[in-house]
């Protein structure tokens, strides 16, 4: 941008000279991609790292010098974490977990963001504060009444204890509430005349139309909850109950250093869907993470 | 954002809206809408009402009220008054804890923030297209990971004996560094593992940022004869300042609530080196059974964030410039 604006200026006054400032910004150009490839390579160098000792046999796999690309896989490490580790258990937790917990965000918070956007009743402003103000206080501080709560109400150490909780989304509701904003009033005043029910008017003229506020809702819970931690340490106690995070973590508490590629296979294979979400869905995930700070 | 009034017509109950309304089917729908009206929007809202009532403040009141009781499950719960709050802050490890909490903080958010500005600034000047997006892309990359996989992989990577980091290091000569097994070696390794996964994200936020600054300023800075690095110094700076607030704001926020590193990294070893705030509360609640203790440093955290949220926002009307 900027070495456009010299590069116009260069022109308008002294044309002849215009080659010399222009060497000199290739080389500023050529530094600082060297820069940003060395960046590159540090955040990509261990990911890819872990993916070719996940292809390296057991017995290599903390053999120097390292392996950093794949050339002659080998995926008996990959057997290994289906013997050594119940992972198809773990990938179904793991779904069922985030799948349940993303449906219901987006359903919850579209309706609550509607009402919030579109209907008027008293305490409106209010209301809506106090679930902001609730974004404000960490979920590790309220961790220990929720446990107890769990607790009181028979779910402890079950799946419903790690989904419940986390589908009532002050985040989604104020992203949603936005969404709305930004759609014409007056189609639901044309449905309305049409003599549309408002909660027909909700269902088939609004919701539609929020889908893609739906799915950034819906993503952004995927991507948090996929790879969540510290909830299910504490929510869950019996393996059977374990998600993939959490699983992985134990199987590396439980072998030792001669087996790290079946660790790292596991490893891989829990960052699949995370991969699938970045691949089809970085947009919508970028555009989630920042909501609400470009002010 | 303010802009809350576009409500529709068949829920507005003052004249314009009725005024607006015309045709048959909307008046007799009129007398049924207002009935309507009263309960609808609570039965849009009853899922989130109810359930962040019972699992979001609830909670908040309960752990504010735990706080002062002694309880651990199975004994009736006794009221200690500020008891848990005078023995938390007089606990050797609770305190080491917050120190440490503090120490990271300081060093993860200033090395987070500056990586991210400098690798923003970089990426957001004249660039091929196709590297802008690869070189966003890898930056961002980490965010979509779960922390707990890239500390399972870091572990592996900063072994002493067998680690690639070590491995690499002995090029340049450098003797195998004890990472894991040393308090400084332990704190460097949590600091660069979190930073490595969370710099994206302020990263994302210095982008967007840097695209809102208008490119006629960088134009008149360059007529003025500003270049390189001053005109960064100059212009670039004051003008991302707003960003640079709620970048910092998020940074630290989310830096005081580290768990899943060390926990996974070091279990906040050796000795207390890199145990950190949510780590003793994890630990007290959950091994100790001190839910009131826990629910004390609980407490002490929020108030803590919540002081540091103040602040920073106050600063801000002093040195924050606003276009």
């Amino acid at each position: 941008m900027t070495t456009t604006s010299t590069q116009r200026a260069a022109v308008d006054r002294l044309a002849p000279q215009r080659p010399a400032p222009r060497k000199k910004r290739n080389w500023s150009m050529a530094g600082r991609i060297v820069l940003l490839l060395i960046a590159s390579v540090l955040i990509l160098g261990p990911v890819l790292w872990t993916l070719s000792t996940s292809l390296r046999p057991p017995a290599e796999s903390f053999q120097l010098p390292p392996s950093f690309l794949p050339l002659n896989p080998d995926f008996s490490s990959y057997d290994q974490v289906f013997k050594q580790l119940n992972i198809m258990l773990l990938v179904l937790n793991s779904a069922l977990v985030t799948g349940l917990i993303a449906l219901g965000q987006m359903f919850t918070a579209a309706l609550a963001g509607y009402a919030f956007a579109n209907l008027k009743f008293r305490g409106r402003g209010a209301l809506f504060s106090i679930v902001l103000a609730t974004m404000m206080v960490p979920a590790q501080v309220t961790i220990v009444p929720v446990f107890m709560l769990i607790r009181g109400i028979g779910l402890s150490d079950t799946l419903l204890a790690l989904i419940l909780p986390a589908i009532p989304t002050a985040f989604g509701t104020f992203l949603m509430r936005q969404y709305f904003l930004g759609l014409p009033s007056d189609l639901g005043e044309a449905a309305a005349i049409d003599g549309a029910s408002p909660w027909r008017t909700f269902r088939s003229v609004y919701a539609p139309l929020a889908m893609p506020g739906m799915a950034i809702v819906g993503i952004l819970a995927f991507n948090y909850h996929w790879n969540e931690f510290f909830r299910p340490l504490i929510l869950t106690i019996s393996e059977q109950n374990f998600t993939l995070p959490l699983g992985l973590v134990s199987l590396q508490g439980n072998l030792g250093t001669g087996s790290i590629s079946v660790v790292l296979a596991g490893v891989i294979l829990s960052m699949i869907p995370a991969l699938v979400v970045f691949m089809f869905g970085q947009r919508a995930l970028r555009d989630g993470l920042t909501a609400g700070t470009g002010k | 954002m303010s802009t809350a009034t576009n409500g529709m017509s068949t829920k507005r109950r003052n004249g314009a809206g009725f005024k607006r309304r015309n045709g048959a089917a909307a008046k007799s729908q009129q007398a049924k809408g207002k009935q309507r009206q009263r309960w609808l929007p609570w039965a849009f809202l009853a899922p989130t009402i109810l359930g962040m009532g019972l699992f979001t403040l609830v909670p908040i009141v309960a752990s504010v009220v735990l706080a002062f009781f002694r309880w651990d499950i199975i004994s009736a719960p006794s009221f200690v008054g500020f008891d848990n709050f005078a023995e938390v802050v007089q606990d050797p490890t609770v305190r080491v804890s917050f120190l440490n909490t503090i120490m990271f903080v300081v060093v993860a958010v200033a090395l987070q923030l500056g990586l991210a500005l400098a690798l923003a600034i970089m990426v957001q000047e004249k660039l091929p297209a196709w590297l802008r997006v690869f070189f966003r892309s890898a930056f961002f990359f980490p965010l979509i990971l779960s922390a707990a996989s890239v500390s399972i992989f870091m572990r592996y990577l900063f072994n002493e004996q067998f680690g690639v980091v070590n491995w690499l290091l002995s090029f340049v000569g450098v003797p195998a560094v004890p990472w894991l097994t040393t308090p400084a070696g332990s704190a460097a390794v949590v600091i660069l593992v979190y930073v490595w996964q969370n710099f994206g994200f302020s990263f994302l936020l210095f982008i967007g940022g840097l695209a809102s600054i208008p490119t006629e300023t960088y134009e008149a800075a360059s007529i003025d004869g500003a270049t390189g690095w001053r005109k960064h110094l100059h212009v670039t700076l004051p003008l991302l300042s707003p960003t640079t607030l709620v970048a910092s704001v998020m940074a630290i926020i989310n830096a005081l609530q580290v768990f899943d590193q060390p926990y996974v990294l070091t279990r906040g070893g050796p000795g207390d080196s890199t145990r950190t705030a949510v780590m003793v509360i994890f630990e007290s609640a959950f091994q100790r059974l001190e839910f009131g203790q826990a629910s004390a440093i609980g407490v002490i955290l929020t108030l803590i964030i919540m002081a540091i949220t103040a602040a920073q926002f106050r600063l801000s009307k002093r040195f924050v410039f606003y276009q």
